[in-house]
C-alpha cells in the first residue's frame, strides 16, 4: 500500500524493487561517478543533435511528467517541458501558490492526489531542504528534484559538468571557482558534490557571513577573497546573490558586495587566460557579475548552460521513464 | 483502609542508595516501612521476587495540550502516558492556550490532576506574561495557587534586565526560575556544522546554549535567585554549570530524553520525528551530557514530552514541529544509558527521582517512611521493542518506534494504588 490508501500496481511494486537505487533523482548525494558519466554522454547525444527527432519523440509517447513547482522558475520549469515535449511525454505544469506552501497538507494532499493520477514523473522544485525527498516518500511515482531549499538541484549541476566538459573536454583536475552565497545555494552544493566526485578540485569563494559551517568538510578550499580564490582557475561560477541578504546582516551593501565580490575582468585576470565564466541564471548584473564579462562569448557560457540544460534534463527523463515497464501493461 | 505488602522486591532508593532485596509496606497511600516487614493483617501481598521496586519518577517537563488543543493531548491522557512510563509526577509545563499565567489555571490542571487521579501533574507558571518576556507574571499568586515553578517553555527571555528581576523577585516565593537556555538571536533548525551544511538546514552554533547559560548564571550571582537550567544539550553548558555549582551558586539543571538518546546523525534524510528545540547535537556534545548525568553535574533528566498530531511532522524539515511525546520512553531509555554502563543504576534513578524533586519541592520520589507510596514496580532485564502504537498519550511522535529497549515496567503505583500495570 502507497500513503494514503493508494494501492501500488504490482508492475510497479517490481519495479521498484529491482531498481530501488535509481527510482528517483533527488540529488548528486549518492551517485556513483559511472552514473554520472552515462547521463552526460547520453546528454552530450542529445546536444550533438544525432538522435533522429522523430524517433525521440516515439521513444516515452504515453508517460506523463507533472513539474510541481512550489517556487517560482522560468527556466528550469521552461526546461524540463521541452525536454518532455522532445521525447514524447505529455508534460502538465503545476504552480502550487507560495502562499499554500508552508501548509503541509498541501504537499502530502498533492502527493495523494497525484498518486490517484497514476503520474509517472514529478519534477518537484520547493523553497525549503528536503520537501522534495519529503514528497518522494509519499508518492508512488519516480521524482526529479528541479531544487529543494539550499540543499541540492542535481539536474543544474550536471548541466553545468556536461557544459565544462564541452569546453574543456574533461572536469578530472580542473581547477572551478565557486564563487558568492554558498550558504543559501543548492546550485553549489551540488555542483561541489559532482565536481569532487569526479576528480575536479573546487574552491568556494565568499565572505565567511556566505559561507555555511564546515564546508571545507564537502572537501573544498575556503578563500575568502577573489585574487586568491580566482588564481590559476579554469571556470569561475557566480552564484546569484538575493537582495535579501543585506537586510539579514550578511553583507553590508549591494555596492561593497560588488567591489569585493562581484565578478569584473579585473578580478578575473589572475585566473587561467582560457578560464571560462558561469552562472546558473537569473543573473543580477552589477552585483555579482559584471554586464561585460556576463556577455562576452569569448569567456561566458552561460548560454551554453541553458542549451545544455534541455539536453541534461532529457537524459534525466530517460533514465528514469526507461526503467519503467511498458506504460498500460499490468494496469 | 488501603493496605498492601511489596514481598521480595529489589528495593531501590537513590537517596539512602538502598540496593538490596526487602519489603515495602504501604499504609493509607503512603511508605509505612520497608526492610524486613512482618505479617500485616488484612494486606493485599505481592510477590514481586525477581522486579526491582523504586520510586515513581518526577519528570520535569511535560507540555500539555489542555487547554487549547484537546485533540492532541489532554490533561487525562497525558496523566495516563506518564504513568506508563514510570512517571508519578509530572511537572507541566505552561505553554497551553492559554498559557497558564492566571492563579485560576494552576489551581484548574491540580483539580483535574485529582480528579484524573494517575500521575500527579504539578504546572509551571509562566513567567512573563505571554511569554512576552517584558511583563513578570504574579509569582506570589501564582505560588500560592500551586504553581511550583517560573517558566517561559521554549522561549527564553532575552531581556536582561527582565532576568535579572524575575530571579531576584522569585526569590520571596522560594521558586526557581527556568529558562531555556539558548541565545534568541541564534537560532536555526540543525546544529551548526557539516551535516546541516551538507543537508542545507539553517543552523544555529551549540555555542548560543552556553552565551545564554553564562548570562543568567552571572544573574544569579548578582541576585541570590534560584535558577533551573534545561535542557542542557551541549559539553559547553554541562561545563557552565559545574563551574557555577562550584561556585556555589543556586542552580539547577536537566538535560532530556532526546539528547542523550540521539545525535544529529539522526536529523539525516530529514527525519522530521527528531525534530526537536534546540536541534539535537554532535556526538561528543551527547556523551558530555551523559557524563553530566552521570556525575549529578546535571541534576535530573526529563522526557521533555511534547506531543503533536500526524500533521504537524509531515512538512518540510524547517515548518515541521519540534518534539517528541517521550513521557512513555523515559525509564526505558534512561536505563539504556545504564545498561551501556555509562550512569549508575542509583545515579540515573537520581537524575529522575530525588533530583527532580528536590527542584520542584516533592516530597516523593523516595523510599523513605511517611512518603507517597508513588512507586515503580520493574523488571529490569525483560528486553521488548517500543511500540507507539500503544501508547496511552494521544501523539505518536517518536523516533523510537520499534526500539530494542530492555526493562519492562510491570505497574506504576500512586498513592498505594496501581494506576497502570497489574500487580500480580
Amino acid at each position: 500500500m502507497g500513503i494514503g490508501g493508494h494501492r501500488v500496481t504490482p508492475y510497479r511494486r517490481a519495479a521498484m524493487i529491482i531498481h530501488a537505487a535509481h527510482r528517483h533523482l533527488l540529488g548528486i548525494e549518492g551517485m556513483s561517478p559511472d552514473d554520472v558519466t552515462r547521463l552526460l554522454n547520453r546528454a552530450e547525444a542529445h546536444a550533438a543533435g544525432t538522435i533522429d527527432p522523430a524517433q525521440l519523440r516515439q521513444g516515452l509517447r504515453g508517460r506523463t511528467v507533472v513539474n510541481l513547482f512550489f517556487e517560482n522558475s522560468t527556466r528550469t520549469r521552461t526546461s524540463f517541458e521541452l525536454a518532455g515535449k522532445r521525447l514524447g511525454t505529455d508534460v502538465i505544469n503545476m504552480a502550487v501558490a507560495a502562499s499554500s506552501v508552508s501548509k503541509g497538507e498541501t504537499l502530502i494532499d498533492t502527493a495523494q492526489t497525484l498518486n490517484a493520477m497514476r503520474v509517472d514523473l514529478l519534477v518537484v522544485r520547493h523553497p525549503e531542504s528536503g520537501a522534495v525527498q519529503l514528497l518522494a516518500k509519499a508518492v508512488d511515482c519516480s521524482v526529479i528534484n528541479g531544487g529543494d531549499g539550499s540543499h541540492e538541484h542535481p539536474t543544474q549541476a550536471l548541466l553545468d559538468a556536461l557544459t565544462i566538459r564541452r569546453r574543456k573536454g574533461r572536469l578530472e583536475g580542473l581547477e572551478v571557482a565557486i564563487c558568492g552565497d554558498v550558504a543559501h545555494s543548492r546550485v553549489a552544493r551540488s555542483n561541489i558534490l559532482l565536481l569532487t566526485l569526479m576528480g575536479a578540485r573546487v574552491r568556494v569563494v565568499a565572505p565567511p557571513t556566505l559561507l555555511p559551517t564546515d564546508i571545507e568538510r564537502m572537501g573544498v578550499e575556503v578563500h575568502h577573497r577573489m585574487a586568491s580564490g580566482l588564481a590559476g582557475a579554469d571556470i569561475v561560477m557566480m552564484l546569484r546573490l538575493q537582495k535579501e541578504r543585506m537586510a539579514a546582516a550578511l553583507v553590508p551593501s549591494v555596492r561593497e558586495y560588488y567591489h569585493f565580490y562581484g565578478l569584473d575582468r579585473a578580478k578575473l585576470a589572475v585566473a587561467k587566460p582560457d578560464a571560462l565564466v558561469m552562472h546558473p541564471g537569473p543573473m543580477n548584473r552589477g552585483v555579482e557579475i559584471d554586464g561585460e564579462v556576463a556577455d562576452d562569448l569569448d569567456r561566458s557560457l552561460i548560454r551554453d548552460q541553458v542549451e545544455m540544460g534541455v539536453a541534461i534534463r532529457m537524459a534525466c527523463l530517460e533514465w528514469l521513464l526507461g526503467q519503467l515497464p511498458p506504460p498500460g501493461g499490468a494496469a | 483502609m488501603n493496605r498492601l505488602v511489596v514481598r521480595n522486591a529489589r528495593l531501590l532508593d537513590p537517596a539512602t542508595r538502598l540496593d538490596q532485596v526487602g519489603d515495602l509496606l504501604v499504609l493509607d497511600g503512603r511508605i509505612a516501612d520497608l526492610g524486613s516487614v512482618g505479617p500485616v493483617s488484612g494486606a493485599r501481598v505481592v510477590d514481586a521476587t525477581g522486579w526491582a521496586l523504586m520510586p515513581g519518577l518526577i519528570d520535569l517537563r511535560v507540555a500539555s495540550r489542555e487547554p487549547g488543543a484537546e485533540h492532541i493531548e489532554t490533561l487525562a491522557s497525558l496523566a495516563d502516558a506518564a504513568v506508563a512510563g514510570g512517571v508519578t509526577t509530572a511537572a507541566v509545563l505552561p505553554a497551553t492556550d492559554p498559557p497558564i499565567e492566571e492563579p485560576a489555571l494552576v489551581e484548574l490542571i491540580l483539580r483535574q490532576s485529582d480528579r484524573i487521579g494517575r500521575a500527579r501533574l504539578r504546572p509551571w507558571a509562566a513567567l512573563t506574561r505571554g511569554f512576552g518576556g517584558q511583563v513578570l507574571a504574579e509569582m506570589g499568586l501564582l505560588s500560592a495557587a500551586g504553581a511550583i515553578g517560573f517558566s517561559d517553555g521554549g522561549h527564553p527571555v532575552a531581556h536582561a534586565g527582565v532576568m535579572r528581576r524575575a530571579l531576584a523577585y522569585a526569590r520571596t516565593f522560594d521558586r526557581p526560575v527556568m529558562n531555556h537556555p539558548s541565545d534568541p538571536g541564534l537560532v536555526g533548525v540543525a546544529t551548526e556544522g557539516e551535516l546541516a551544511t551538507r543537508a542545507g538546514l539553517s543552523a544555529t552554533p551549540a555555542i548560543a546554549e552556553r552565551m545564554m547559560l553564562e548570562r543568567d548564571l552571572a544573574l544569579v550571582a548578582l541576585t541570590g535567585g534560584r535558577y533551573h537550567a534545561g535542557p542542557i544539550t551541549t559539553a559547553a553548558g554541562v561545563a557552565a554549570i559545574r563551574r557555577a555549582k562550584q561556585d556555589g551558586l543556586p542552580v539547577t539543571a536537566d538535560t532530556a530524553l532526546p539528547y542523550i538518546a540521539l545525535n544529529e546523525v539522526a536529523i539525516a534524510d530529514y527525519r522530521t520525528d527528531v525534530k526537536v528545540w534546540p536541534p539535537l547535537r554532535s556526538e561528543a556534545d551527547r556523551q558530555a551530557v551523559v557524563a553530566g548525568l552521570a556525575d549529578g553535574t546535571l541534576d535530573a533528566l526529563s522526557s521533555d514530552h511534547q506531543p503533536h498530531d500526524a500533521d504537524a511532522k509531515r512538512l518540510p524539515y524547517s515548518h515541521a514541529a519540534a518534539g517528541i511525546a517521550g513521557v512513555e520512553t523515559l525509564l526505558v531509555l534512561a536505563l539504556e544509558q545504564v545498561h551501556t554502563g555509562s550512569v549508575g543504576l542509583l545515579d540515573m534513578l537520581a537524575r529522575l527521582t530525588t533530583g527532580p524533586g528536590s527542584i520542584i519541592g516533592s516530597d516523593a520520589g523516595r523510599l523513605a517512611r511517611g512518603c507517597p507510596a508513588d512507586l515503580v514496580l520493574v523488571d529490569l532485564d525483560r528486553p521488548w521493542r517500543i511500540d507507539a502504537d500503544a501508547f496511552r498519550s494521544k501523539a505518536r511522535n517518536t523516533p523510537f518506534h520499534r526500539r530494542p529497549v530492555q526493562g519492562r515496567i510491570i505497574a506504576t503505583v500512586v498513592g498505594g494504588e496501581a494506576v497502570f500495570g497489574t500487580l500480580p
